[in-house]
Formats: structure tokens, C-alpha cells, sequence
């Protein structure tokens, strides 16, 4: 038996039994293309002895056209996708299900995005292809996926009906359970050579050729379509014969519906996916207490078998509740329930009462007590017919109630539950734990994770069970008898003893020494210990981690305090296992790794105290508020309940009903994840205002103002004389955010400023952050309220910009992050008339990931306008913005010169022709705006009124499409292409991180040459597409390439120069992504180095410069002057490739640095070209020519 | 003429050998140096805390955000695919084994006596013909005494020695307190030769930006007066090789060295001046200087101008200092 997650238990399957394997990256189910992208590169042969082909996509759109493709073609074929991705994949389905070609994907059933993405589970994808002709086979755990994937694969082969085969995202996806493994004997015992044949017979050859995709007309198409009907209707007999052949050979048998409960139950719940495994724990439950209760698992979905479905339900059934993951708005019930009514019609089985519910849409938990909470209303007489369960809904009051406080799992199953940081390696040590107690005992195990919606500073909470039978808890743990801490500033955060059982062990990481450590507990906490009988340990894991060389990955240690204290294995087993399991991890990375790792679990053990409980309560201090009290009301009433991880606990009246949501909300959630921040020193700043430029959460900012302001400043708030002309006389800040910054240190890395005397020393410097933070708070709090220096009065460069309020702010961004230092300078030049379509993607997430948004308003109350459409359509999507724009704007214009002599003729003379190309010249309009507002207020023309309605767009917008190099250059490439085609006034920001950082770090067609990324594993073969010069070649389309860190004036200049220009323009810019494997505090170094070797060449391509004759191509950098291998051997990515093969890596090296100079010479050449000058008589029209002929 | 000598247990056909160079890096140039009459072929060195600190920054990197967020779990290929230790250097040694059929010496700075022993056995197993120990240490911890330094690098000498089976060379530096007696140490525990010196890298200094800049700087002739020296204190005194490395440039420079008693002298800095073929020019030169010096082998002039032999022993002693600081003038630097 092994512990794995449901992807590998899915892919391990798949990969065995194809040969030719297309994919694209999406959540959840990337890790199965991942897996198999692995194993092909390992040289992993399937269960006929070749390696299976692993090709990666653009799209999914792409990937389902290349398995229909290899399966036309002969080839035995599978993919994995999810959500979007799958939609992406349906116009293939229809058609490869139309063909009858046995097929498999295997699909991580993942939420549609709606009124707002999400990446979790529940069943709308997967409903929303179900009229597709695809079989649809559900498993509803990790063993189910494996089990099942096989029998999908043998059934389609069998029967000619191609199979979705799809278990629930995350939640069965992302789960590590201990599962027996199928071996290649029982794979091929289900997949036969003669299955194989058949489908090798009917494919496309020239030696036997036949015709597919033909079009059928009136006459014919019908009767055509209906020509398949026997196979859909043979289909279930081939999938309960391969779940019978299954049951020989491993000895657990499915069923296309699976009954389990009372004989003689009269309430019974239809439900499929992993509720189907909480529901079978719950029926448990509840038969030892004598209720005639039932579970009936539906297993295949498609083709719907009525009969096997009216078969497999007791006789004695006198009500049904059947429960879909999934949301049809305006249905007359949701897709499952839909089907079991039509059954039991059409089979005369009316004296079943059916009742509907939905429960988990989007991973929303489901537990026994929910199971037991519909059982409950089942009882009534006057039960619901269609209700909710799950929620609280106080609107159309759907939802029915369940006991919150109900836990039935057993004593001897050990539950333990741990908070930690993502960069402390928690869930690797927790998941590390299972394999040790699923492999080596005969326990079995289940692991479960909930990650952060932030990437810096993310919070990881680890659940985990052991126990002696199977665990069929596909739930969260409420009550552990371990609770671990791995930050003690968690304590002022969430309140986790709320986990606790009465009971349980408390283990804290904790600076504090152990007689301190009780008295500094908030005072929540000690009540809770005393109140729950807690036993309580703390360990100083961080000086463990440094005294043996660990540093900040204290994994190995809270590790092992775990199996020190908690009792599920032996003490003396249980570290002698930790070590063999050091041993097999990391004896390929060297023994220093290993002997480092014994080390500290050697000195854990002596660093581990139990604290004695006391009885009473002595804390001095308590939890302190989420938000502040001067938040907004929505921000203290929702937002501050979901930063708590109590959202769950929200009703449905909270919420905006069409996912419209508040901006401006980062500011309220103090987050601070910065050990250290920086600190200015006013004597050594040259006032450059990079720190600010480069902070990529605009958590250090600067700002003139009047010296008079300074009176009520506080004691420690920092002022000098600003120096410079433009702002004589007045005093200059740059202030910290100490709650916001994440310790980045980018910006102390790019001050230029140091201290003659102690270089060491610069202008900014980093410092402790807990005895700055109440006083720099307050500084903080007096910097924002300075007042914003005249927009109108800045120079828009490098320093002037930072001057202007970014409106993008303490983003949910990596510490050091790349892109966002673009998304905020985007924000500071043109922030007040600026909306933004952003694809699906880091982007986005940072964007847009509740429960805090970072886009926020100036004092004005303007600011940045942002959605997020999908990911392959986002140019499209912002040329939409423009086209609307365009029309209101012309509605405005139209009406204003038709209101003109009422309206006053200058006034609408001055609208219409106003200079809006400077920020005055903006200014000025908006005046000329509320004047014509003014006018329009006495005035009564249905005319004015639609005037009043438009009159705001008479001030320029500027529309910005954003997203990374996945979208660009890849699945969104073809709208993209098309977008700038029209010439349109769109913006478009590529921010480049040359692989797709979001779904981590698969290749993109914007990965460079020799560059390690995920499906690119021995380092890319093929050069980096390059964009830019395809957008030049247009013509009119103005283009820049930007790396903020290289040249920040030219990125401000390009920003500008795109934005003024008034059609279409694109600006791609490099940013430095955790992906790239080093220290993102080197991020400016690396991006001088990516400019200074030739790899990202600085440009700009200005179109009007063409009208003045002169060449559009302007080159901002120099020719290369560093070798390509100075660059790529800084990083981790380039880096092992070297180390695997340095041969390989040095002949694609070698390429790379060709097509370097290559790219140059020609870069180079163009600049240089005389522009073409139509002369005279070849622009003249042919009317003009007509008449100078004449003459 | 007859240029051979004996070195670390293998006679070469000259003294001429490639000192530790990126040269080695290519399989082209290893082929030219054997071409041009390398009479051995030096590794660069491979350095133990290097490959550590690239294990460590690599795990780090890689896991410092895996396991972070939903969506992304991990942002590189599996990392157990990758090779982070000493493999490419041992595979380059094997290749350079398989192309040429002079002497290959690997060549290995350590941090730890595990370090030491551990990668000496794998340079030993990919097919070294001979390993130099390229004790490469800047005493700069106030609490570590001299003595304290020497003990240690004893220690990992002897481990070494005791853990392969091939020619042992050391590599030292001029920095010590008493070179001579460290020398004789060393030579106690049956080390098969000193190498004279180490070059160390010396950080230059940027004074607009205020920065250290790590620099390589290709040594001249005027460093070689330093190896002579030493060379001719402890010619004859000592059972183990001798070797040159630092300021050979010209066939006169191979010609003192081996006055001064090297057995063997090692080039670097005039191959990467003035290419791989130049080994031709040195050797050609060397011989027609022995030919027209008048002596019948190299044998017969090594350390005729040691400590021992030479007519003015209190040249290389204190001596030589005073003398000339009393007689340097402008005009005689010029």
C-alpha cells in the first residue's frame, strides 16, 4: 500500500495505459499532467513497454483537438483538465463522442467561474458537459480515482463511448490517503490487446482510408445522430462488466450504483463524488443508533441507467433526498435530481417522495452532521422539497439547519491539526508524517490541506488522521487531540484552539522563554487551555533551526515534536523513522543536507517542554480586533469575518448578489508578515524615489509637501528639504508601511545611496519590525494623510511618478514579486481614469482573491475600474471596454454639440476640442465636466438627462488589458493577436515571468532556451517566441519591451508613450518570479544582467515617428555586453539543467547565445533603416491625380 | 634534448604540465594542451563548500515555496531529477581520462574532513590519475592560533592519504608562520609533493560604487620570485615533489623553477594570455635553453641553485631583502 493524492492515484493509471497524452496546466488537475510529463522524462513505460508521449498545449481548447486528433489517428489517448479548461474542451467532445472513439479524461471537477472564480471543487464543470455523449464515472476518494480510472479506460475501449472520469477537486484531487496500488498485471488484464486492435482498426490510414467529419444535411443528419443510440444503451453493462472483472482481480467491487444502509431504510440520500464517502460515515452512525437509513452512491452518471439505478434502492424507500454539487440557475432542479424524477416516472416507481438538495459548491465543507442534518428533514412530514444545506441562507431561506457542534468520529482515529507558514515547510513535514504512518504501520492515513489566499506570508492549515480502518472523513478536522502552532504571531490571528478536543496537546513554536511563555499567551488562548484541559509543549523551533544549520524550514523539527508528543507511534519508532525518511529525501542532495536534518531532530528532542496549565486565566492581554474600528462597515461586517477563516459562518444576505465587490480593502488587513522592514535615513537619501518605484506592494512611499504640515507630526516622522527645483522649499518624505511590507528588501538592494564612511549602510536599510511598528504605525498614518502633492504639477518620470498616490496597494503578491511594481506604476500615472481587464492568472489572484482587494481610490474617490473574464479571452475582453467607451464617449459628443446653444458654445467647443494628452490638460477637462453638470442640472430635455448619463466620459479613459506570458503567448495569443489588429486605443501590459507562475511553473511559449520548467523538465529545446517583433511587424501598433529593474525611466517612458498613443499598444514587460529559483532580492541585478547579455533587449516602437519620417524602432538598451551564461547561471532554473546534463545545457546555451546576437543584428539594422517615403504622387488619391492631370 | 622528470610517481616527458584551469572545462583545449606537450593535465578544483552551498540554495529555493498555495504546490520539475553534487566535475574527469593519455590530476579544496575524504575517493573512482590538495584557506578567525590551522589541515591530509589509494599533492600557500617546518610535516605524513603556491583571488575595489569586486588577475614572472625561493629552501630537504605553480611564463622561468628544485612546473596564466598552443613555444624553448646552457638533463640542473648548493645560500635568506631595498633606485625599476 502506498500514501498518495487523488491526481497520482488518477495519472498513475492513465499514463500506464496510454500512449499519447496532451495537457495543459489548471487547478486542480495540473499535477496529473505533471505527473505524467515526470514519468515520461523518467522513461516510464506504459504496460505495453513505450514511453507514453507527453505533449504540452496552448489551450485546453488545443489539447482536446490533439487527443482527438492522436485517437483518429490509432493512438490510445488521455488528458486532464478542469473547470474552464474542460468548457474549453466541449465542441472536441461532442465530436469525439459523435465518432464513438474510446477515450478517457480524467478530470479534477472543479467550480465554473461565475459571479467569481474559484479553484475549488464542486460538480459545474462537469455537469455542464454531460449532454456531450461522454460517459461520466465518478469516484469519491483516492482509492475510487484509481480504482475507477482503470475501469473508465477498459469500458471506453469496450465500449466505444468515450469516458470522463472525474473525482472532486482538492478535496479527493489534493488528498493523500493510503490506498492499495493496482499493478500493471491488473491493467492489462483490463485493457486487452484485443480492446487495443479494435480501436487500431477503425483509425484514419492511407492503407485502409476512410472519411470522418463529414456534413450531413437535412435529409440525413437526424437519422445519422441517431444511429449510436445502441451503444449508449450497451454502455452500462460494459462498465459494471469491468467493474465485475475489477472485483476478481482486487477483490473490491463497484457498482454503478452502490447501495449502502439499512435493508429496510425508508430515508435514503442519492449523492455522488466524495459526499457520497461523508454520507456512508454518517449512515454508519446512524444505523448503530437503529435509523432506517441509506446511502446510494452514483458511480455512473452517464449514460443514466434508470433501471440499475431502481435496482440498486431498498424496496422498503420511502423518500429520496438527492444531492447535487452543482448550481442550475432556473432549473427545475439541479442535473442528478433532474434524472432520478425522469426514472422514477418513467419506471412507475411514483410513490417515492424525491426531495432536492445542494450542498458544497466550490469545496464548501460537508460533513456527517450536514448528512444528518437532511436525514433530520427528511423525518418531517412537511419536509422541503428543494433546499440548501451547508450555509445559512436568510434571503430565500433555502438552506436547512443542521447541528454546527455535531462530530462523530470515533476515539481511536487520532486527528491533529497544524498552522504554519508556506515557506516553513509545514505541509511538506505533515505530508512526510502520513507516508511514515501509511507505509510503515499498518495504519491508515489521510492528509488534508487548506492553503492561503495570499502568496506572501501564506498561512498553511495541515489536517491529518491515522487511524486502524479506511477513513472516509472527507472533511475538515473539528476536533484534533493535536493542535500545533508554527508561528507564534498566529496567536494574535486565529483563534486555533477552536480545533481543539477536550483534552488535546497545544504545541507552540515559541520565541518566548518556556517561564514566559504562559503569561505572554492572549488571554482566549489560556481560558480555552484551561477549559479544554490542555496539555501544552513549546519548543524554540527557530533557534533549533539555527543552531543546526536549518534555518527558517523548521519542518524536521515540529516534525518531530509531533511523534515526540502526540503519541500516535512509539516515540523511539517513530524518530528512528523520521530519520530513514531524512535519509531516503535527501541523500541525493548530500550528506551535509542529511546529517543537518538529523541534527535537529536530535536537538529537538531537548529543546521540547511541557508548561504546566495553571488554573486561571493571568494573560494581561487578548487577541487584538481584525480590523480597525475606523474600517467601513462591509469590511467589519464581511471582509474582517472572512480574514478571521470564519467566512463559513457568513449568510448569504452579506453578499453582493452579483459578485461586485468593494475596493480598496487591503488597507484594513494588517498582515504583518515582515520580520524586518526597511528604515530610512533622511542624511544619506539622495531622494531618487527608486524604493518606492521598485516596492511591489507600495509599502514604502515618498511625498513633498508644505514644511507647515510638519506641525502636528509625530515625534519619531521622519522630514528633510526636498531637494530640487520643482518643489523649492518644501520638505520631503519616504515613509514605511511596518504592518504591509512583506521584508522583500528590493528596495534596500536598488538604493543607490550609501554611506561614505560604512557602505554597509545605505540610505535604506532593514531593521527589526516589532519595535518599530507602533511608532512607524503612527508615522504612517500622518504620511497618508499629508495631503497628495498637484498631480498637474509633477514631471512624469522615475522620481515624479513616485509622487503620485499608487492605487494599487499591499497585494496578496509574492515578497519581491515582479510584476506588481508595473501594475502599481500603472496605477500612479493614470490610476483616476484607468480600467482594467485582467486575465485569469497571478495576476489576477493578487487582483482579485478575496477577502481583501489591493485596487483602491484616490482622494477624489476614483481609481482603477478592474474585472477578470476568463483567461484566454482578456484582449478581447478590454477591447470591449474600449469599443463601450467609445460609444459613450461619441453619445457624449453627440449630445453636447447637439445641447450646444443651451449648454453655452464655448463650454462645448472647449469639451469637444480639449488637449487631454498631460495631466493638466486632463485636470482641466474635469472642470469643464462639472461645469457642464452644472448646466445639465437646470435643464430637462429627456437629451440632457441622456447626456447627464455620459457626461464622465468626456474625460479620457485609459483601458489596459493585463495578464502574464500564458495568456500573451499562449492560450489568449490568438485574441491578443486580433485585438491589436484593430488598431484600437487598447493598452496591453504582458508581464513576462517566461513560464506560467500561477499554476507553478509550467513552460509557456515565453520560456526561454535551456530553462528548466515544469513539462520542460530538461530544459526548453526551443527558443522564446518573440512578441514584440511580431507586433511591429504590423506596422501601427506601438510595441515596448520594459525591465523596470534595468531601466526604470524607460519603463515610465514606455508606460506613457503606450498610453498616449492612440491605437493599439502593447508593452512587455520582464518580471522576476520565485519560478526563476534565486534570492527575488536580486530581482533588479538579475534584470540588468537578462538587458546587459542581450536575452530581453530594451525598445520602443512608436508608430508616429514613422509619420515624421523617422525610423519608429528605438533601441534603449546597449549591445550586449555581458554573456548569456553570467545571466542564466544566477538562477535555479537554468541552473539544473547544467547540473543534469552540462553537454545538453551548454549546446543550448550556445543556441541561445547565437539567437541573442542574431536578434541584435537585426534589432540593430532596424533601427537603422530609412524610412519609406511615399512621394507625392503615390499618396495623392486617385480623384487628386485625376485633377492634377486635368490641370 | 631529454626533458623528462619524475613527478608523483609518474615520469613525464616534460616538466611542463597544465596547471588548475578552466581550461578543462573543454574537451577541445584538453586535447590541444596534450597536443601542444602537456606532460599532465591539472583539474580545476573542485570545491566542496560550493557544491554544498549550491545543494542548500537550490533545496531552498525549490521548497521555499512549495507546499504554499493551492495553486501551485511546487514551480519546478521534481528536483530529485537533478544531479546537485559532484557528478559533472567526476564525469568530466572520466571524459578528459577517455581523450588523452597523459597524467590527469583531479584537484579538490574541501570544507570538511568528510568533504575531503568523501570526494577524493569519487575523483580516486572516475579515474584520477593523481590528486592535488589545494589548501585554500584565509586564517581569518581571531580565535584559531597558527598552530591551530596547521593542525587541522594535517588532519585532513592524513585522512586523505589514508582514504585513497593515488599520489597525494598538496597545494599550499606562502601564508605561514613556518613554511618550512609545516613543509616537513607534511612531508612526514608521506605526501608525494608541495606545490608552490597557491594564487589567492584578491577582491579589488570599486571606489564610485563603493563595492568589493571579486577579481582574477593572471599572474606575471615577478611572482615567480616568491616560488623560487621556497622552492630552493626546501629543495633536498624533503621526500616528497616539488612543483611550481604562479609566474612561469617563459622557458628562462621553467629553467629557474627548476634550478631553484621543482620537479615539475605548472602553467596557467600564459596559456589564457597567449592560447593553449604556446605549451609548444615553452617546451621548444626550454630545450633549446638546456642545449645552450650546456647541461645533459634536467636532472642534473634541478636545485643546483637551492639552499644547499647554491654559492649564495644567504641570498634567499633576510639577506636578499636588506640588499635590495638598499639598492633600489627609480631609474633601476624602470
Amino acid at each position: 500500500m502506498l500514501t498518495l493524492d487523488g491526481n497520482e492515484a488518477a495519472a498513475s493509471v492513465a499514463h500506464r495505459v496510454s500512449e499519447v497524452i496532451a495537457i495543459y496546466p489548471i487547478t486542480p488537475s495540473s499535477p496529473m499532467g505533471e505527473f505524467s510529463d515526470e514519468w515520461s522524462a523518467k522513461g516510464k513505460k506504459n504496460i505495453w513497454g513505450t514511453i507514453p508521449s507527453v505533449t504540452e498545449m496552448q489551450s485546453e481548447g488545443g489539447a482536446a483537438g490533439a487527443v482527438h486528433g492522436a485517437l483518429q489517428a490509432g493512438a490510445l489517448s488521455t488528458t486532464f483538465t478542469a473547470s474552464q479548461g474542460l468548457l474549453l474542451m466541449i465542441p472536441n467532445m461532442y465530436k469525439i463522442a459523435g465518432e464513438l472513439t474510446p477515450f478517457v479524461m480524467h478530470v479534477t471537477a472543479r467550480t465554473l467561474a461565475t459571479h467569481a472564480l474559484s479553484i475549488f471543487g464542486d460538480h459545474s464543470d462537469v455537469m455542464a458537459c454531460r449532454q456531450t455523449g461522454f460517459a461520466m464515472l465518478c469516484s469519491e476518494s483516492v482509492q475510487g480515482a484509481h480504482d475507477l480510472a482503470l475501469v473508465a479506460h477498459s469500458a471506453s475501449l469496450a465500449s466505444r463511448i468515450p469516458f470522463m472520469h472525474f473525482f472532486d477537486g482538492f478535496r479527493t484531487s489534493h488528498e493523500v490517503a493510503k490506498i492499495e496500488m493496482l499493478n500493471d498485471e491488473d491493467l492489462a488484464a483490463l485493457v486487452t490487446d484485443d480492446m487495443v486492435k479494435a480501436h487500431r482498426d477503425r483509425c484514419l490510414t492511407p492503407d485502409r482510408p476512410v472519411l470522418r467529419g463529414t456534413a450531413q444535411n437535412p435529409d440525413t443528419f437526424f437519422q445519422a445522430r441517431e444511429a449510436c443510440n445502441g451503444f449508449y444503451d450497451a454502455c452500462p453493462d460494459f462498465v459494471q462488466k469491468a467493474m465485475n472483472q475489477f472485483a476478481k482481480l482486487t477483490g473490491r467491487q463497484y457498482n454503478l450504483f452502490d447501495y449502502f444502509g439499512a435493508p429496510d431504510a425508508e430515508r435514503v440520500i442519492v449523492i455522488m463524488g466524495s459526499g457520497a464517502d461523508v454520507t456512508h460515515e454518517a449512515v454508519e452512525y446512524m444505523l448503530k443508533k437503529g435509523e432506517k437509513v441509506g446511502v446510494l452512491k452514483v458511480r455512473l452518471f452517464r449514460p443514466w441507467s434508470g433501471k440499475h439505478f431502481l435496482a440498486a434502492l431498498p424496496k422498503s424507500v420511502k423518500k429520496l433526498a438527492v444531492l447535487d454539487r452543482t448550481k442550475e440557475p432556473g432549473a427545475v432542479g439541479d442535473p442528478l435530481y433532474q434524472d432520478v424524477v425522469t426514472s422514477l416516472v418513467e419506471l412507475g416507481a411514483t410513490g417515492i417522495k424525491v426531495v432536492a438538495g445542494r450542498y458544497g459548491l466550490s469545496s464548501k465543507e460537508f460533513t456527517p452532521a450536514m448528512v444528518m442534518g437532511v436525514y433530520a428533514e427528511m423525518a418531517k412530514p412537511n419536509c422541503r422539497p428543494k433546499f440548501t444545506i451547508g450555509i445559512m441562507d436568510d434571503v430565500t431561506h433555502l438552506s436547512i439547519a443542521y447541528d454546527t457542534e455535531l462530530s462523530i468520529e470515533p476515539d481511536d482515529v487520532k486527528r491533529a491539526v497544524f498552522f504554519g507558514l508556506g515557506a516553513d515547510g509545514t505541509v511538506g513535514a505533515n505530508k512526510n508524517s502520513i507516508k511514515i504512518i501509511g507505509e510503515e504501520t499498518d495504519n491508515f492515513a489521510q492528509g488534508y490541506f487548506v492553503y492561503d489566499s495570499k502568496k506572501s506570508g501564506a498561512i498553511t492549515i495541515s489536517h491529518l488522521r491515522f487511524g486502524p480502518r479506511q477513513i472516509r472523513s472527507a472533511y475538515l478536522v473539528t476536533k484534533a487531540q493535536f493542535v500545533a502552532c508554527h508561528q507564534y504571531s498566529f496567536l494574535e490571528k486565529y483563534d486555533m484552539l477552536d480545533y481543539a478536543a477536550p483534552g488535546a496537546t497545544f504545541l507552540l513554536n515559541s520565541p518566548m522563554p518556556r517561564e514566559k511563555v504562559w503569561d505572554d499567551l492572549p488571554a482566549e488562548f489560556q481560558k480555552a487551555m484551561i477549559e479544554k484541559k490542555i496539555k501544552f509543549y513549546v519548543i524554540d523551533a527557530y533557534k533549533v533551526g539555527h543552531d543546526t544549520g536549518m534555518g527558517v524550514r523548521i519542518n524536521t523539527i515540529m516534525q518531530t515534536c509531533f511523534f515526540a508528543i502526540s503519541g500516535v507511534l512509539p516515540k523511539d519508532e517513530a524518530i528512528a523513522q523520521i530519520k530513514k525518511a531524512i535519509k531516503k529525501t535527501y541523500s541525493r542532495k548530500g550528506d551535509e543536507v542529511v546529517q543537518k536534518n538529523f541534527a535537529a531532530v536530535d536537538h529537538t528532542l531537548a529543546h521540547l517542554f511541557e508548561i504546566p496549565v495553571p488554573a486561571t486565566v493571568t494573560a494581561k492581554k487578548s487577541m487584538p480586533p481584525i480590523v480597525s474600528d475606523k474600517a467601513p462597515d462591509f469590511i467589519k461586517r464581511v471582509s474582517a469575518v472572512m480574514m478571521a477563516n470564519k467566512g463559513d459562518l457568513l449568510p448569504v444576505s452579506a453578499f453582493p448578489v452579483d459578485g461586485t465587490w468593494p475596493l480598496a480593502s487591503t488597507q484594513w488587513e494588517k498582515r504583518n508578515i515582515a520580520t524586518e522592514i526597511p528604515v530610512w535615513d533622511s542624511s544619506i537619501c539622495i531622494q531618487c524615489n527608486k524604493c518606492a518605484m521598485v516596492c511591489p506592494h507600495a509599502a514604502i512611499r515618498s511625498k513633498v509637501y508644505e514644511p507647515a504640515l510638519l506641525a502636528k507630526a509625530p515625534a519619531t516622522f521622519k522630514s528633510v528639504d526636498y531637494k530640487g527645483a520643482d518643489f523649492k522649499g518644501m520638505k520631503f518624505t519616504i515613509q514605511i508601511a511596518p504592518e504591509d511590507c512583506t521584508g522583500c528588501t528590493l528596495c534596500v538592494s536598488v538604493c543607490p545611496a550609501k554611506d561614505k564612511s560604512n557602505p554597509k549602510s545605505k540610505a535604506i536599510n532593514m531593521a527589526d519590525q516589532l519595535p518599530l511598528r507602533e511608532p512607524e504605525k503612527k508615522n504612517y498614518d500622518f504620511f497618508l494623510a499629508l495631503p497628495d502633492p498637484d498631480r498637474t504639477k509633477l514631471r512624469i518620470d522615475v522620481k515624479g511618478s513616485q509622487f503620485m498616490r499608487p492605487l494599487f496597494e499591499y497585494s496578496g503578491a509574492c515578497a519581491g514579486c515582479g510584476e506588481t511594481p508595473y501594475v502599481k506604476l500603472l496605477t500612479q500615472l493614470f490610476g483616476d481614469r484607468l480600467i482594467v481587464a485582467n486575465a485569469t492568472g497571478c495576476s489576477s489572484i493578487y487582483s482579485g482573491n478575496l477577502p481583501t482587494t489591493p485596487y483602491c481610490v484616490d482622494s477624489n474617490g476614483r481609481g482603477p475600474a478592474w474585472a477578470n473574464s476568463l483567461f484566454e479571452d482578456n484582449a478581447e475582453f478590454g477591447l470591449g471596454y474600449r469599443l463601450a467607451i467609445n460609444k459613450q464617449t461619441e453619445i457624449a459628443r453627440e449630445l453636447s454639440a447637439k445641447l450646444s446653444s443651451q449648454l453655452g458654445e464655448n463650454l462645448v467647443k472647449e469639451l469637444l476640442n480639449a488637449d487631454q494628452s498631460t495631466e493638466a490638460g486632463i485636470a482641466a477637462q474635469r472642470v469643464r465636466v462639472v461645469e457642464l453638470r452644472k448646466q445639465l442640472a437646470s435643464m430637462s430635455s429627456p437629451e440632457a438627462t441622456r447626456l447627464g448619463f455620459v457626461a464622465d466620459y468626456l474625460v479620457r479613459k485609459s483601458v489596459w488589458i493585463l495578464g502574464g506570458d500564458g495568456w500573451a503567448y499562449d492560450i489568449g495569443y490568438g485574441g491578443l493577436d486580433h485585438v491589436l489588429a484593430t488598431g484600437h486605443d487598447v493598452n496591453l501590459l504582458v508581464m513576462d515571468t517566461e513560464v506560467y507562475s500561477n499554476t507553478g511553473g509550467q513552460a509557456s511559449k515565453a520560456t526561454p532556451m535551456g530553462a528548466a520548467a515544469k513539462f520542460a523538465s530538461a530544459g526548453k529545446t526551443t527558443p522564446k517566441k518573440d512578441l514584440g517583433m511580431i507586433a511591429m511587424s504590423y506596422g501601427n501598433i506601438y510595441v515596448a519591451k520594459v525591465a523596470f529593474g534595468a531601466r526604470d525611466a524607460q519603463t515610465v517612458k514606455a508606460f506613457q508613450e503606450a498610453e498616449s498613443f492612440t491605437g493599439a499598444s502593447m508593452v512587455i514587460a520582464y518580471a522576476h518570479c520565485i519560478a526563476h529559483g534565486y534570492d527575488l532580492s536580486y530581482g533588479c541585478e538579475q534584470q540588468k544582467l537578462a538587458v546587459d547579455s542581450g536575452h530581453w533587449p530594451l525598445f520602443r516602437y512608436d508608430p508616429r515617428l514613422a509619420a515624421q519620417g523617422k525610423q519608429p524602432l528605438q533601441i534603449d538598451s546597449a549591445a550586449p555586453k555581458a554573456r548569456l551564461m553570467q545571466y542564466v547561471r544566477n538562477e535555479t532554473r537554468y541552473r539544473m539543467v547544467e547540473q543534469t546534463n552540462p553537454e545538453a545545457f551548454a549546446k543550448l546555451i550556445g543556441q541561445a547565445q547565437f539567437d541573442v546576437a542574431k536578434r541584435w543584428m537585426l534589432y540593430e539594422q532596424m533601427s537603422k533603416l530609412a524610412v519609406y517615403q511615399a512621394p507625392a504622387e503615390e499618396s495623392a488619391t486617385p480623384a487628386e491625380k485625376a485633377a492634377a492631370e486635368k490641370a | 634534448m631529454d626533458l623528462s622528470t619524475n613527478y608523483l610517481g609518474f615520469k613525464l616527458s616534460s616538466p611542463l604540465m597544465a596547471g588548475s584551469s578552466p581550461l578543462v572545462t573543454d574537451l577541445g583545449e584538453v586535447k590541444k594542451l596534450e597536443d601542444s606537450g602537456a606532460s599532465a593535465i591539472v583539474m580545476h578544483s573542485l570545491f566542496e563548500e560550493q557544491i554544498s552551498g549550491e545543494r542548500l540554495a537550490s533545496i531552498y529555493h525549490m521548497e521555499m515555496y512549495a507546499d504554499s498555495y493551492a495553486e501551485a504546490l511546487s514551480y519546478f520539475p521534481k528536483p530529485d531529477e537533478y544531479r546537485m553534487g559532484p557528478e559533472q566535475y567526476l564525469e568530466q574527469i572520466r571524459k578528459i581520462k577517455q581523450t588523452v593519455a597523459i597524467p590527469v590530476i583531479g584537484s579538490l579544496n574541501g570544507s570538511t574532513v568528510g568533504g575531503w575524504t568523501d570526494y577524493a575517493k569519487l575523483i580516486q573512482q572516475a579515474g584520477a590519475d593523481a590528486l592535488e590538495l589545494n589548501v585554500y584557506t584565509l586564517a581569518t578567525d581571531p580565535q584559531e592560533s597558527g598552530d591551530q590551522m596547521e593542525k587541522r589541515t594535517l588532519e585532513v591530509v592524513r585522512a586523505v592519504t589514508q582514504a585513497v589509494s593515488i599520489p597525494i599533492a598538496v597545494k599550499l600557500s606562502p601564508f605561514y608562520s613556518s613554511l618550512a617546518n609545516f613543509a616537513h610535516q607534511l612531508d612526514d605524513l608521506g605526501v608525494d609533493a608541495l606545490v608552490l603556491f597557491n594564487r589567492f583571488y584578491q577582491p579589488d575595489i570599486d571606489i564610485e560604487k563603493l563595492e568589493a569586486m571579486s577579481s582574477l588577475k593572471l599572474s606575471t614572472s615577478a611572482e615567480l620570485l616568491l616560488r623560487i625561493r621556497w622552492l630552493a629552501i626546501l629543495s633536498r630537504k624533503l621526500g616528497a615533489n616539488l612543483a611550481c605553480s604562479g609566474g612561469v611564463h617563459t622557458p628562462e622561468d621553467v629553467i629557474k623553477s627548476i634550478m631553484a628544485g621543482a620537479h615539475a612546473v605548472q602553467v596557467v596564466s600564459c596559456l589564457l594570455e597567449r592560447g593553449t598552443e604556446y605549451l609548444k613555444e615553452l617546451n621548444a624553448g626550454l630545450a633549446q635553453q638546456v642545449e645552450t646552457l650546456e647541461y645533459n638533463s634536467l636532472q642534473q640542473m634541478r636545485g643546483n641553485m637551492s639552499l644547499a648548493r647554491c654559492p649564495d645560500p644567504g641570498a634567499f635568506e633576510r639577506a636578499n631583502y636588506m640588499r635590495i631595498l638598499q639598492t633600489w633606485r627609480p631609474e633601476t625599476a624602470k
